[in-house]
C-alpha cells in the first residue's frame, strides 16, 4: 500500500476502480510525500485538508456507483489558475492574499471529472522565467541531482517549475501547467517528465492569470504520455467565456495511443541545430529519430527558415501583451497595496500609490518585461518592434504550415541544455535562450509535447520535443507514445518521495 | 451662415470637429453580462471582468454591435465588415483593467454624413469620419471623504459609440445643431437615449481658428466632456475668441486638452501635448477581429425606422406643414408620433398649431414634457374635432384646453360639464335675436344708420344664450336682419 503516490494516473485509476485502495489512501500518500519533500518548494499553498475531504467525496461517489475519468486522482495546480476559495498568487507579492470567488474553466473541468486538488504549485512570477527563480515564494528545487555535483541544487526549469518538480518527485500524480513560450515543455524536460502544450484555443484561458494572452495555453504535466492524454481529455474544450477558445470536439486522446508510427513522416528541422548545443543533446535527437525510423516512420530533414527570428519576436510580443495585462495590478481593488512612505498616513498622489505598489509588488524580471513591453508599444516604436514582430510571427506560422504539408510531426530537442544550478543561473539573454526550441511552436499556436528520452552524461534527464498540426493532439500523442515506448525512460530523481 | 469672429486684424473663421460619445442602449455592457441600468447603488452593476479580476476575459455583446451598425446606417455610413478591438493603455483608478478596449485602427463604421438644420432655414451636410465602439470608464468620487476617494464601477465597461465628425462645422450654432441632429437620429434609432444630463451623450470639441479665406487649419484645442448643447455653443464661443485674441496678440495656440467650466463660462487647460499620454495602442489579444456578414448588415438596414429627415419631408407633403413646423415636430420622435396621432383624420394644420402652441407652452410652463403630458394625443384630437365641427369656438377651446391640462379629462367631458357647447342652431339664435330686435326698435334704427352699432346686438345675443351662441352664425343673422 506504500508509494501509491508513485503510480501513474492510468494505474491509479485502475487500482481505484478495482477497489485495491481508496482515493483517501492515494491522496494521503501524496500529502505525506508533500510533507516529506516540502524542501523542494514545489507548493506555494498546499491544501491537504481540502484534498483529503475531496478524496473522501470521491470515495463516496465511487461507492455510490459513480465513475468519472479522474475520480479520486490527486493533482497539483499551477498557482496561475484561479481556484475558488483558495489563494491564487501567480507567485507574485502583488497578489498576496488574493482569494478568487471563481474557479478557472480548466480546473472546473478537472473537478467535474472527479480530480482531487492537493494545492497550488510554485512557478516563476506571472509565469515569466525559465528557472523558477523569480517566484516571490522562493525558488523551486529540481529533484534531480547531477552526478558530478550532487550537492548543487538544480533549477526545475520554468515557468511551471513547481508542477514539474512535484510530478517528478512523486508529490502528485499529475499537474496543470501553462505554456507561453515553453513553460510546460522546458521544465518537463529538466525534470524528466512529460508535458504537453496543446494548440492555442484548445483549453480555455478563462480564470488563468494572463501573461501573454495570444500565447498562453494550459496543458497537462505527468509521468507518461498516456497520463497527459487522460488529463488533456478533461482540460480541453470550448468555452464561451473565452472567445479565443475553439469550438471543436474533444476526442478520446487515449484511443489512438498505440497506433504506432508506421508510415508516418517525421521532420527534423535543420535550423534547430544551434551553436554550443552539447553533443549529447544532438545524439539524443538523432537517437530519437532512429527509434521512430525503427518503428516504420520515415524521417526527413525539413527547413523552418524563420526559426532564428522566433525568439526575438517572442520577446517583443510576450512582454508587450504582459505590460498591458499586468496593468490591472495597481493596489486599488485586490492583492497587495504598499504603505505610504516614511510612516505618512497617505500617498501624495494616485500615481505615487501606483508606483510604490507596483515597485514593491513586482519582482525584477516582471518589471523588466513590463518596461520592455511598454517600450515596444510606445509611439514611434510600435511599427518598428511590435508590428514587425507580428509579421515575423505569421512567417513562423507559415513555416510550420508548409512543413506539415510534408510531414506529420516534427522532432526536435526540447532544450539546448540539461538543468543548471540555481546559483549558476545564466542572466538576461542567455536565460532567454532556454526557450529557443519551444518558442517557435508557441508563436505558431501549434501543439508540442516534451518527453524524457535519456540521461545526460551527468545523470540528468534530457527531453525531446514533438510538434504537431493544429488541433491534432491525437496524432502528436500517438507519435509521443511510440517514442516513449522506444526510449524506455525509467530513471527516477534522487529527491523523490 | 457660418459664424465668424471680427478681430482687430480681420475676420476669423471657426473650425470645429466633434467627437461625440454616445452610450449604446443595451441591456448589458460591451464585454460583460452586467446590467447598464442607470442610478443603481455604487458597484451594483459589476461583473468580474468589469472589475478586472485576474484571468477574466471579455466577451463581445452582439447587441452593442447591432446598435453600432444601426447607428452607422442612420448616418448613411459605410459599415466595415472587418473591425478590430484595440487596447488603449493608461492608468486611472476608475479604469480597472489599466486599459480601455476601443477601436483605433479598424473601426466598425466608416465615413458617413449628417444634415444639420440651421435657424435661418438653411441646411448643411456635415461629414462623419467614423464611429467606433469602446468601453466607458467608471466614476471616481472625491467629495465624500477628506482623505479618501471612492470608485463606482457601475459605468465601467458600458458600451460607447465614439462618433467623430470631420472638421466641417463653422461655429457654435452649427455645432449645437449638429449635436441636436445627431441626438435626434440616435434617439429615433433607439441606439442611444440621448440623455445628456445623465452623461449618455457628451462631446469632445476640437476648435481652431483661421483668417477667413485661409484654407489651412490652425492649431486646435480639444475641450473634453461637454455635456449639453448650450455648453457646447458657449465653450466654442469662448474658446474661439480666446484663440483669436491670442493670435492677434502675437501669441500662438497651444495644442492641448481643455475643460469647460459652465459656472464661469470659460475653458481651462487640462494638459498640454507634452503631458499627453502615450496610449500604447495594440490589438486586444483577448478578442478576435470582428467579422460581419453583409446579410447581417442588410437585415438591419431593411429594418431601420423612419428617420427625422424623411419624416420631415413626409410631414410637409402629407400634412401640408411648413418646413419649419415639420422640423420642430420631428426633432423628437415622440413629438412626431404625438402629432401624427393628433392629426390623423383631423385638421393637420390645426393639430400642428395646437401641439406646438398651446401644448408645448403649457408643458413648458409646467416644467414637464410630452411623456408626462396630462393631455393625451387622443384627447387633444377630441379638442381639435370640437373646434373643426364648430362645437366650440377657438376662444372657448383655450379655456377647455386649460381645464383639460389641469384635470386630465377629455375635451368632450369638459364641454359637457361646463355647458360650453356652442349654439350653432340658426333657429334658436334667430328667435333670441328676434326677441331682442322686437324689444329695442330704437337701437335697430341706429344700427341701420351706423353698422358699427351691430356689435351691441351681438353682445345681447351672447348674453341671452349664456355666451354659447356660435359668433359666426350670430353675425350672419344680424347682417341679414339689420343689413
Amino acid at each position: 500500500m506504500t508509494e501509491l503516490n508513485r503510480l501513474t494516473i492510468a494505474a491509479a485509476s485502475a487500482g481505484l476502480a478495482k477497489g485495491e485502495f481508496s482515493a483517501r489512501e492515494l491522496t494521503q500518500s501524496c500529502v505525506d510525500a508533500m510533507d516529506e519533500r516540502s524542501d523542494l518548494g514545489a507548493f506555494i499553498t498546499p491544501t491537504p485538508d481540502l484534498a483529503l475531504e475531496a478524496a473522501d467525496q470521491a470515495d463516496a461517489k465511487r461507492k455510490g456507483g459513480e465513475d468519472a475519468p479522474l475520480l479520486g486522482i490527486p493533482l497539483g495546480i499551477k498557482d496561475l489558475f484561479c481556484t475558488e476559495g483558495v489563494q491564487t498568487t501567480a507567485a507574485s507579492k502583488i497578489l498576496q492574499g488574493f482569494v478568487p470567488t471563481y474557479e478557472s474553466s480548466v480546473t472546473t473541468n478537472l473537478l467535474r471529472d472527479g480530480a482531487v486538488f492537493l494545492g497550488k504549485l510554485n512557478l516563476d512570477e506571472f509565469a515569466m522565467g525559465s528557472s523558477n527563480t523569480t517566484s516571490y515564494y522562493g525558488n523551486v528545487v529540481n529533484p534531480w541531482q547531477s552526478a558530478s555535483k550532487p550537492d548543487m541544487q538544480l533549477v526545475p526549469g520554468g515557468s511551471s517549475g513547481g508542477s514539474a518538480s512535484a510530478v517528478a518527485a512523486r508529490l502528485c500524480l499529475g499537474a496543470t501547467g501553462t505554456d507561453t513560450g515553453g513553460s510546460i515543455r522546458q521544465p518537463a524536460a529538466f525534470c524528466g517528465i512529460t508535458g504537453l502544450k496543446p494548440t492555442y484555443g484548445r483549453c480555455s484561458r478563462w480564470g488563468i492569470v494572463a501573461f501573454a494572452s495570444s500565447l498562453d495555453q494550459a496543458g497537462p504535466m505527468a509521468r507518461s504520455v498516456e497520463d497527459c492524454a487522460i488529463l488533456l481529455g478533461s482540460m480541453a474544450g470550448f468555452d464561451a467565456k473565452d472567445t479565443t477558445s475553439v469550438d471543436t470536439p474533444v476526442p478520446d486522446y487515449t484511443a489512438e495511443l498505440g497506433a504506432g508510427v508506421k508510415g508516418l513522416k517525421i521532420g527534423l528541422p535543420r535550423e534547430y541545430r544551434v551553436d554550443r548545443m552539447p553533443a549529447e543533446i544532438e545524439q539524443l535527437w538523432q537517437q530519437s529519430a532512429q527509434w521512430l525510423r525503427d518503428q516504420g516512420a520515415e524521417v526527413v530533414e525539413i527547413s523552418l527558415p524563420h526559426t532564428h527570428s522566433a525568439l526575438p519576436a517572442y520577446y517583443i510580443v510576450a512582454p508587450a501583451e504582459a505590460s498591458s495585462n499586468l496593468a490591472r495590478y495597481d493596489g486599488v481593488r485586490y492583492g497587495f497595496r504598499a504603505d505610504a512612505p516614511d510612516g505618512l498616513p497617505e500617498f501624495s498622489s494616485l500615481e505615487d500609490m501606483y508606483a510604490t505598489t507596483r515597485g514593491e509588488g513586482f519582482g525584477a524580471e516582471v518589471q523588466r518585461r513590463i518596461m520592455i513591453g511598454a517600450y515596444v508599444l510606445s509611439a514611434g516604436y510600435y511599427d518598428a518592434y511590435y508590428n514587425k514582430a507580428r509579421r515575423v510571427r505569421s512567417l513562423i506560422a507559415r513555416d510550420f504550415t508548409e512543413a506539415f504539408e510534408q510531414v506529420d510531426a516534427i522532432l526536435t530537442p526540447t532544450t539546448p541544455s540539461a538543468a543548471f544550478g540555481i546559483t549558476e543561473e545564466p542572466s538576461g539573454v542567455e536565460m532567454y535562450m532556454n526557450d529557443v526550441f519551444t518558442v517557435p511552436a508557441s508563436m505558431a499556436g501549434i501543439p508540442g509535447i516534451s518527453l524524457p528520452a535519456g540521461l545526460s552524461s551527468d545523470g540528468l534527464p534530457l527531453g525531446v520535443q514533438l510538434l504537431g498540426r493544429p488541433f491534432d493532439e491525437e496524432g502528436l500523442l500517438r507519435v509521443a507514445q511510440a517514442l516513449e515506448d522506444a526510449a524506455g525512460f525509467t530513471a527516477t530523481p534522487q529527491l523523490m518521495a | 451662415m457660418a459664424q465668424t469672429i471680427k478681430g482687430q486684424t480681420g475676420e476669423w473663421e471657426i473650425v470645429i470637429g466633434m467627437e461625440v460619445h454616445a452610450q449604446v442602449l443595451s441591456e448589458s455592457k460591451l464585454f460583460s453580462g452586467a446590467s447598464t441600468t442607470f442610478g443603481k447603488a455604487p458597484n451594483h452593476n459589476v461583473a468580474l471582468v468589469d472589475a478586472a479580476l485576474p484571468g477574466m476575459l471579455p466577451v463581445l455583446n452582439e447587441e452593442c454591435v447591432r446598435q453600432a451598425v444601426r447607428s452607422g446606417l442612420g448616418i448613411k455610413a459605410e459599415i466595415n465588415l472587418y473591425s478590430v478591438f484595440d487596447r488603449k493603455n493608461y492608468f486611472y483608478a476608475d479604469l480597472p483593467q489599466g486599459y480601455q478596449i476601443s477601436q483605433l485602427y479598424h473601426p466598425i463604421v466608416g465615413e458617413g454624413e449628417l444634415t444639420i438644420d440651421l435657424e435661418d432655414g438653411e441646411s448643411r451636410t456635415i461629414g462623419i469620419e467614423r464611429i467606433h465602439l469602446e468601453q466607458d470608464a467608471g466614476k471616481s468620487i472625491h467629495d465624500q471623504d477628506p482623505h479618501r476617494s471612492f470608485i463606482d464601477l457601475n459605468r465601467t465597461g458600458v458600451a460607447l459609440m465614439e462618433i467623430v465628425s470631420k472638421p466641417d462645422l463653422r461655429g457654435g450654432d452649427e455645432a449645437s445643431a449638429y449635436m441636436t441632429k445627431l441626438r435626434s437620429i440616435l434617439r429615433y434609432l433607439g441606439t442611444c437615449d440621448g440623455n445628456m444630463e445623465q452623461g449618455s451623450m457628451r462631446a469632445d470639441v476640437n476648435v481652431s481658428v483661421r483668417p477667413v479665406g485661409s484654407t489651412e487649419l490652425g492649431t486646435r484645442t480639444e475641450t473634453k466632456n461637454v455635456n449639453s448643447v448650450r455648453f457646447i455653443r458657449q465653450a466654442i464661443e469662448f474658446e474661439a475668441r480666446r484663440q483669436v485674441e491670442l493670435l492677434e496678440g502675437g501669441g500662438a495656440v497651444v495644442q492641448e486638452t481643455r475643460l469647460y467650466d459652465p459656472s464661469k463660462g470659460e475653458t481651462r487647460s487640462m494638459r498640454s501635448k507634452e503631458e499627453a499620454h502615450d496610449y500604447r495602442y495594440f490589438p486586444d489579444p483577448d478578442l478576435l477581429p470582428l467579422q460581419l456578414e453583409q446579410g447581417f448588415v442588410d437585415a438591419l438596414a431593411s429594418d431601420l425606422p423612419e428617420l427625422p429627415d424623411e419624416k420631415r419631408a413626409r410631414f410637409q407633403a402629407e400634412y401640408g406643414l411648413s418646413a419649419y413646423d415639420a422640423g420642430v415636430l420631428v426633432a423628437e420622435k415622440e413629438t412626431g408620433d404625438f402629432f401624427e396621432a393628433v392629426a390623423k383624420g383631423r385638421d393637420a394644420k390645426l393639430a400642428a398649431n395646437w401641439v406646438m402652441g398651446e401644448l408645448f407652452g403649457a408643458l413648458n410652463k409646467a416644467s414637464t414634457d410630452l411623456a408626462d403630458s396630462p393631455i393625451s394625443a387622443d384627447s387633444l384630437g377630441g379638442l381639435i374635432e370640437a373646434i373643426s365641427e364648430g362645437t366650440i369656438s377657438g376662444r372657448t377651446a383655450k379655456d377647455v384646453f386649460a381645464s383639460m391640462f389641469e384635470t386630465g379629462k377629455s375635451a368632450v367631458a369638459i364641454i359637457d360639464e361646463q355647458g360650453l357647447k356652442q349654439i350653432s342652431d340658426e333657429g334658436a339664435i334667430e328667435s333670441a335675436l328676434d326677441e331682442i330686435i322686437a324689444a329695442n326698435p330704437a337701437q335697430v334704427e341706429k344700427a341701420k344708420e351706423n353698422p358699427k352699432l351691430k356689435g351691441w346686438f351681438v353682445g345681447q345675443v351672447m348674453k341671452a344664450t349664456g355666451g354659447q351662441a356660435n359668433p359666426a352664425v350670430v353675425n350672419k343673422l344680424i347682417n341679414q336682419k339689420l343689413g
